[in-house]
């Protein structure tokens, strides 16, 4: 039954897209915003990355060309059959245009396969796993902010170079941490380094001492953490515990939030160097933006929060100059467009759907540098886009000629 | 020195480990047997009540400036206190219903208060200080031991012996023992069980804020800590025997090294090898390795 629905279902879709052409669906701009509202993921999008969608829907006056913007939102909890089950219910009877937020790197590649079957659009803001703009690419979603790729060539790289060239990963058991650790791994033995142990934890452990423990004892320069948020902030804390820096090795978060380093205050992290994909204090559109957010949510936002704000904004904007919803068309659209906000000023989007800008390597400043509760991080060094990012000549992605791409 | 090809050292780190997480369970299995034996309530909140342990003591640190040796007694005693309330006006009126009542009121109480603090406190967790006498560690030659840590599991294992010398030989003990058996009985003499049955509940529930206290030094104070080590602590529970005070210590310290000891033997079975015990002792001793018969 199900065979015969999934083409039938995309013929039907191309219909109406077809009949949608240079005009917008039903006189209503729908999105969808999925994230993690409750789970161990919720400070880093959340609520608060619905306010920063909010925002740019504000920006637009809550309409473009006369058509109605609207909001929706729905907790996936992580799950990829709640986040699939949510996004066909929006499509099917809420004939949602464009899902935003997507956390879970497993809940972003069951709707992204959704989106392209419906050819609806998709906005992953959160995600981490470089696969879903290789492996698991489609015409019909973008990826923005960081992704395992960049973040483990910008921190890893950093740290092997510096000497710290053994390494021991802990990875979250989960698409996400598969990916993180495939990505340290090459990335560590391509810059001369080792990986001489790795091991997995479930996501949101609680007791960390094990594998603290392991690690320890493996001999290795370099704790890597492939993992994220309260699993992160565990493990450092029970790392501390642990005596583990004193005894001359170190810890790398490979993906380290500015909630995170909040919440285990400066005393515990400083000096500690991590990739950025935005800081709200790098320059003055970012300082402003970040000033608005802080008003409505008394917090600073995170760099995936303002890259929901910075997607949607560019999503709106070819919406507006298209005068179309279409999903293909409005791709083609953001392409095109460089995109120049508060989040980069030299962003674009390539054709596997990454969307390619400067990162930031920061380095977490001490009790005695830090002038404010939020001021958190000074910027070692711009990491620039082409570096960050896994070449389109590495590509796997269907959507990409690679031999086209090794020539450019 | 090796042991089945693996490492002497390893092996004793993570028993040790096995030990500090041991005395967790057995904290609080010990607070969900004593519920049982006498309300036979399956205290579905017990989670959250030791998250909220913790988020007290947090609290009352950050607003008061209340250290943690007062945040010890005094977090119990609040957390006790609520517990008794919650026993008095919303558990006693489904006293006489089937079990499965209490259980959901108690699930939903958990399920409330876990994304109250959520919306509250954010799910980063949050920093709360180690004391300052148990910074620093101890080097057991195997491996290095935060003093914290070894603490945790003295304080654990006091309180633990402490409740069981209440309940075993004193004549409050007695009469928890007696009420747990015969509550009918036990009314005709003239004790008000009513009574005992609420101060029972609120027990229960400090000693779960105990451990929350306990353990917030030691992980981050985040709303979900609760409901990770709940559904271990049932297990516990149920290899410990439903009711039986001795029994949830016993498996409590027992778990937590057999749990430290797949760690170092095939880790991916860690999390998992407390049920596989639950499921053998069910079917070959289905009233617990200390239970006494239905």
């Amino acid at each position: 039954m199900k065979t015969t629905i999934k083409p039938l279902v995309a013929a039907l879709a191309m219909i109406t897209a077809a009949g949608a052409h240079a005009e917008i669906s039903d006189k209503e701009i729908r999105i969808g915003y999925l994230a993690d509202m409750s789970g161990a993921y919720r400070d880093l999008g959340g609520p608060g990355g619905l306010e920063a969608l909010n925002m740019a829907v504000e920006d637009f006056g809550g309409q473009v060309n006369g058509a109605k913007i609207v909001v929706r939102s729905a907790d996936d909890r992580n799950s990829p059959d709640v986040g699939a089950n949510t996004t066909r219910e929006w499509i099917d009877q809420g004939k949602v245009d464009v899902v935003a937020g997507l956390v879970s790197s497993a809940v972003t590649i069951a709707v992204t396969r959704i989106l392209e079957d419906t050819n609806r659009f998709g906005l992953v803001s959160i995600s981490a796993s470089s696969a879903i703009t290789n492996e698991y690419c489609t015409p019909n979603h973008v990826h923005w902010v960081y992704d395992t790729y960049a973040m483990a060539n910008g921190t890893a790289k950093a740290i092997v170079k510096e000497g710290g060239d053994s390494w021991s990963i802990l990875a979250a058991d989960y698409a996400f941490g598969h990916a993180m650790e495939a990505d340290v791994e090459r990335t560590v033995l391509a810059a001369g380094g080792k990986v001489v142990s790795k091991a997995r934890h479930p996501l949101a452990s609680s007791d960390f001492s094990s594998y603290i423990l392991q690690a320890q004892s493996s001999g290795a320069k370099v704790i890597g953490l492939a993992n994220a948020a309260s699993d992160t902030v565990n493990a450092i804390t029970t790392a501390k515990q642990f005596g583990l820096t004193d005894s001359g090795q170190r810890l790398a978060g490979l993906m380290v939030f500015i909630s995170d380093v909040h919440a285990l205050g400066l005393e515990a992290t400083q000096g500690m160097q991590l990739t950025t994909g935005w800081y709200w204090d790098q320059d003055e559109e970012s300082r402003a933006w970040a000033k608005r957010f802080f008003e409505r949510t008394k917090r600073m936002p995170t760099m995936v929060q303002a890259g929901i704000y910075s997607s949607t904004r560019h999503y709106l904007q070819a919406i507006k100059d298209t005068g179309s919803d279409e999903a293909q068309v409005v791709r083609k659209q953001m392409l095109a467009t460089p995109v120049n906000d508060m989040f980069t000023n030299n962003g674009r989007i390539r054709e596997d759907g990454r969307m390619v800008y400067d990162m930031s390597l920061v380095q977490v400043k001490t009790p005695a540098e830090s002038t404010g509760e939020w001021d958190l991080y000074k910027i070692v060094r711009s990491i620039p886009g082409d570096e960050a990012f896994r070449p389109l000549s590495e590509s796997k992605c269907k959507l990409v000629d690679t031999k086209l791409a090794g020539k450019s | 020195m090796t042991l089945f090809d693996i490492p002497t050292a390893a092996l004793l780190g993570q028993l040790m480990l096995g030990l500090i997480n041991g005395a967790f369970y057995a904290l609080l299995s010990l607070g969900l047997a004593i519920i049982f034996g006498l309300l036979k309530v399956i205290n579905f909140a017990h989670g959250a009540q030791y998250m909220l342990g913790a988020f007290v003591a947090l609290l009352l640190s950050r607003h008061f400036g209340i250290d943690y040796w007062a945040a010890l007694i005094l977090v119990p005693v609040l957390v006790g206190l609520s517990g008794c309330l919650l026993e008095r006006f919303l558990l006693r009126p489904i006293a006489n219903q089937n079990h499965l009542y209490s259980l959901l009121l108690t699930f939903g109480l958990a399920l409330i208060m876990q994304n109250l603090f959520t919306n509250l406190y954010g799910s980063s967790g949050n920093a709360y200080p180690t004391p300052e006498v148990f910074r620093g560690a101890v080097n057991l030659g195997f491996m290095h031991l935060p003093l914290y840590r070894a603490w945790v599991i003295v304080a654990a294992l006091a309180v633990c012996l402490a409740a069981w010398f209440v309940i075993e030989k004193t004549r409050l003990g007695a009469y928890l023992r007696a009420g747990t058996e015969n509550p009918q009985l036990m009314q005709g003499f003239g004790i008000n069980i009513p009574f005992l049955i609420t101060l029972t509940y609120g027990f229960g529930a400090a000693l779960a804020a105990f451990a929350g206290v306990l353990a917030a030094p030691l992980y981050s104070v985040s709303p979900t800590m609760g409901a990770n080590l709940l559904i271990v602590v049932f297990a516990v529970v149920v290899i410990g025997g439903m009711g039986s005070i001795v029994g949830a210590v016993v498996t409590g310290l027992a778990m937590g090294l057999i749990e430290g000891l797949t760690k170092v033997i095939y880790p991916q079975a860690a999390t998992t090898v407390i049920f596989a015990v639950m499921v053998m002792v069910l079917l070959l001793k289905p009233n617990g390795l200390f239970g006494k018969g239905a």
